[in-house]
């Protein structure tokens, strides 16, 4: 919003409010996109609201401390502060506009995130065998919602990144991909903050006696 | 911020920043976990305590070196769309949990065997 005072083109003409210039029409998307994760922060807030209400109604059947495996979880947090990381560089390459690095850290991050979603989905194939169903308990209803939502926010994640490593391999580092790449990261870099709020409220908060 | 030469100037950070918002994420991922693994404090209401405010700090850390947020970007109004967003999420996370934690008391003598609203505040109900 740098222009948007009054520009004095010449002496006699009455001040313009307005800003000539059209800028940065790239920005509106982000902006927009921006206002999206915020949305889909109040999304996490109600899930988070509910868990806070409803997590340690066990209804006499096996507690957090009993159900959580905390190194686990403690793995699939790094590879998802890795992945962080690792998006970061993909953007640092992004700058420099180099396409073949930008694209193999981008598939590290793919990976990393597909690491995550394999142990999240192990940890809850153990769960369901150990009877710990979601129908169960409001314990478990509350915390399969919570992190289900999370890992199939991830999931969607890792589904756009292979989606935009096919156009970055078709079309190169255009306008459009790069601000495609924006996008995603902010979505990465939220899907992140999200997890922080997760692995301390359910999982650290959630094994406490 | 060094990013203003580049064609996106508020979400494109240096390797710097990044380098340094990892590090310290992961140090303030590490003492929460060992915090809780090694069973540091022996009351549960303080361990809870400083992971709610490691966590806090952790999500700061990561808007300001991952999102790079800053009060210029976008004139100011994905700053002003968070703190929106920020207060309501407080009032909505804060007003869940007192409303459902008095009613819970209230509700307590009253209720039968079942007692499903038992130890939904675990800073009410469960200390040690």
């Amino acid at each position: 919003m740098s222009n948007e005072s009054a520009t004095p083109a010449g002496g006699a003409e009455a001040p313009r409010y307005y800003s000539l210039h059209e800028h940065h029409p790239q920005n509106g998307t982000l902006l927009g996109f921006w206002l999206y994760l915020m949305s889909d922060c109040l999304v996490f807030a109600c899930l988070f609201a509910v868990y806070a209400v409803l997590g340690r109604n066990y209804a006499g059947g096996p507690t957090g401390a009993e159900l959580f495996d905390l190194p686990v979880v403690a793995v699939n947090t790094s590879l998802l502060l890795l992945s962080s990381i690792t998006y970061g560089f993909v953007m640092l390459h992004v700058q420099r506009k180099q396409l073949v690095p930008a694209l193999v850290w981008l598939g590290v991050t793919g990976l990393l995130g597909a690491g995550f979603i394999y142990l999240e989905l192990r940890e809850f194939a153990h769960l369901n065998a150990d009877g710990a169903r979601p129908q169960r308990r409001a314990f478990l209803s509350s915390f399969f919602t919570l992190v289900g939502t999370h890992g199939l926010h991830v999931t969607f994640g890792i589904v756009w990144l292979v989606t935009l490593m096919v156009q970055l391999g078709t079309h190169g580092l255009t306008p459009a991909n790069q601000r495609r790449l924006m996008c995603l990261s902010m979505f990465w870099h939220f899907l992140d903050v999200v997890w922080i709020g997760v692995f301390s409220v359910v999982y650290l908060m959630g094994v406490l006696p | 911020m060094s990013s203003e030469q580049s064609g996106s100037p508020e979400h494109s950070g240096t390797l710097r920043e990044y380098v340094t918002g990892f590090v310290l994420a992961v140090t303030l991922t590490a003492i929460p976990f060992w915090l809780v693994m090694a069973h540091t404090f022996g009351r549960s209401s303080t361990t809870a305590a400083v992971i709610l405010v490691l966590a806090s700090v952790q999500i700061v850390v990561h808007m300001v070196y991952f999102l790079h947020m800053n009060t210029r970007s976008e004139g100011g109004w994905t700053l002003l769309a968070l703190l929106f967003t920020v207060m309501l999420v407080v009032i909505a996370l804060s007003g869940s949990i007192w409303v459902m934690s008095h009613l819970n008391d209230n509700m307590m003598p009253a209720s039968m065997h079942g007692m499903h609203g038992m130890g939904t505040m675990h800073d009410m109900h469960d200390m040690p």
